[in-house]
């Protein structure tokens, strides 16, 4: 549904020139997931934010439905790095947001928010401001203001990296619920392999910066009923850290969590 | 426990009340000059003199602060977030307002009243130009300062650029035009103060010179309790509207 044909990106500042990614051809199935892992600063936000239509490529060109994307399509939703929650709006006018600016009545808002948040158990938050939250109630803010769109694609910078051990497999576990019930495409942007390889139907392994793919690792496995706990999980994070290690040019180290 | 917060909150300031008037009997008590009175007598010739006419002036000094206050932000606000969000207007304007900033605008106060003569039109201008520069300037600095993370958050959501001036800019500057507004309202009070010294019978600095040209102390006194309370009571003016529009930087 959503493919990327031969996309550079240059950020260019004056008269300096960053080149965040080259040449990427990538398609984005529907119903699958994806996971992106790259070492820092290889481009993986950039290229998320032109699948989202916050930025244009300046090379190739960047489709959903056969359609160039130039800006935030209504079917993608978007989950930044460090969430994106507005501190001056309470929990609830944050995750209303969204369908404010479309423009839908205050009655079928409350009805659709009641329904999201219950399902991801924070009604008990509504009130509160986001820096009165813990980052795992934040990121699952950050969810049902995505959710409340009802969204076909749904896409993640890091949502998780920034939360501890034991909240991040509980989101782990809720996004893969999430997105398998609601049957969402998902790609989700991390520089954990374990995560990666947990969420991932397929692996997006990105070179240093400028950004290619270097390889797609099929994980046929993920979503099988306690995945974490079996062999060959640990033999498909071996097999993603070993590939991340070959193309890790001049010894730019994957970031560690 | 709010309501704890809230009692030491209380026992904080009646502490901060007494100091100041401690502290002021025994500055008084030292100097022993009748242009400093003790607290006592200087606040019971102030509940004398308000009602035979200081009010008017109270009024009329309140009047000049609130109008230059509410222009100076009506002016400078605006003016500010658009700059601080459009960077090549920024660096056209910047160099401008970095020339102008520093000029000691009180200065400009004789041309002022020459153009506009000396009704409370030329206080006004005089008092709107000099705090203008102030907001301008915080605001303008507060909107660069904004995170591109809520800008783009909401513009993945389809918002056009003004559901971002209203939903992210504006919002986020708030916090900072109250901090602009209180220095304001300081700096628009000493400066009526002085604009109020001449060339008019109106206003608490027409009052406070008028006594102290007659030696009337204990009058002149009033006078400056009145102005100390007119800053007091704006200043919590503005907490007030702080808190009902940014609640939750009171959470
Ligand atoms: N707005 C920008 N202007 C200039 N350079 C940028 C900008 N945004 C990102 N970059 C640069 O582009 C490269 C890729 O950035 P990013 O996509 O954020 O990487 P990642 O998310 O993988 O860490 C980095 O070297 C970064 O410094
Ligand atoms: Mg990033």
């Amino acid at each position: 549904m959503l493919s990327l044909n031969n996309v550079s990106l240059t950020y260019s500042n004056g008269n300096t020139a960053v080149q965040a990614l080259a040449g990427v051809n990538l398609k984005i199935e529907k119903g699958k997931s994806y996971a992106v892992i790259g070492p820092s600063g290889c481009g993986k936000t950039s290229l998320i934010f032109l699948m989202a239509g916050l930025l244009m490529p300046t090379q190739g060109e960047v489709c959903l439905y056969e359609q160039q994307v130039v800006k935030p399509h209504r079917e993608t939703a978007l989950i930044l790095q460090e969430y994106g929650l507005l501190p001056w709006k309470t929990v609830w006018e944050n995750a209303a947001l969204g369908l404010k600016l479309r423009k839908v009545p205050d009655q079928e808002i409350a009805d659709i928010l009641g329904r999201v948040f219950a399902e991801l158990e924070i009604t008990e938050c509504i009130d509160r401001y986001p820096n009165q939250l813990s980052g795992g109630q934040k990121q699952r803010v950050a969810l049902a203001r995505a959710l409340s769109l009802q969204p076909k694609i749904l896409l993640m910078d890091e949502p998780l990296s920034a939360l501890d051990a034991l909240t991040r497999e509980n989101l782990q576990e809720e996004i893969l619920r999430l997105i398998k019930k609601h049957k969402i495409t998902c790609v989700l942007v991390t520089h954990s392999i374990e995560e990666a390889v947990y969420l991932g139907q397929e692996i997006i392994i990105l070179s240093a910066r400028p950004g290619r793919i270097n390889a797609i690792v099929a994980n046929p496995a993920q979503g099988i009923e306690g995945y974490r706990h079996n062999m060959s999980f640990h033999e498909k994070c071996t097999e993603v850290r070993d590939l991340l290690e070959v193309h890790s040019q001049s010894g730019i180290r994957l970031q560690e969590q | 426990m709010a309501s704890d917060y809230k009692n030491n909150k209380f026992i904080i300031l009646t502490i901060a009340i007494l100091i100041l008037f401690l502290g002021w009997e025994i500055i008084a008590l030292l100097l022993q000059n009748p242009a400093l009175p003790c607290p006592i007598p200087a606040i019971a010739a102030f509940f004398q003199v308000f009602p035979q006419g200081l009010w008017k002036h109270f009024l009329v000094s309140t009047y000049r602060v609130l109008t230059s206050l509410f222009l100076g932000l009506a002016l400078a606000v605006p003016l500010g977030l658009y700059i601080g969000r459009n960077s090549k207007l920024d660096k056209w304007l910047s160099p401008q307002l970095y020339l102008i900033y520093p000029i000691p605008k009180i200065a400009l106060l004789p041309v002022i009243f020459a153009i506009f003569k000396i009704g409370d039109l030329s206080k006004i201008i005089l008092i709107v130009i000099i705090i203008f520069f102030q907001i301008l300037i915080t605001t303008r600095d507060a909107a660069k300062k904004i995170p591109a993370n809520s800008i783009l958050s909401v513009l993945s959501l389809g918002a056009t650029p003004r559901d971002i001036y209203s939903h992210v800019i504006i919002p986020g500057c708030l916090p900072e035009i109250f901090t602009a507004t209180r220095i304001s309202l300081g700096t628009a009070i000493s400066v009526l103060f002085f604009a109020e010294s001449f060339a008019t019978v109106e206003g608490l600095g027409y009052f406070i010179f008028e006594t102290w040209s007659r030696v009337n102390y204990p009058e002149m006194f009033a006078g400056i309790i009145a102005i100390s309370l007119q800053g007091f009571l704006l200043f919590l003016l503005v907490d007030l509207f702080q808190r009902l529009v940014c609640p939750w930087l009171y959470t």
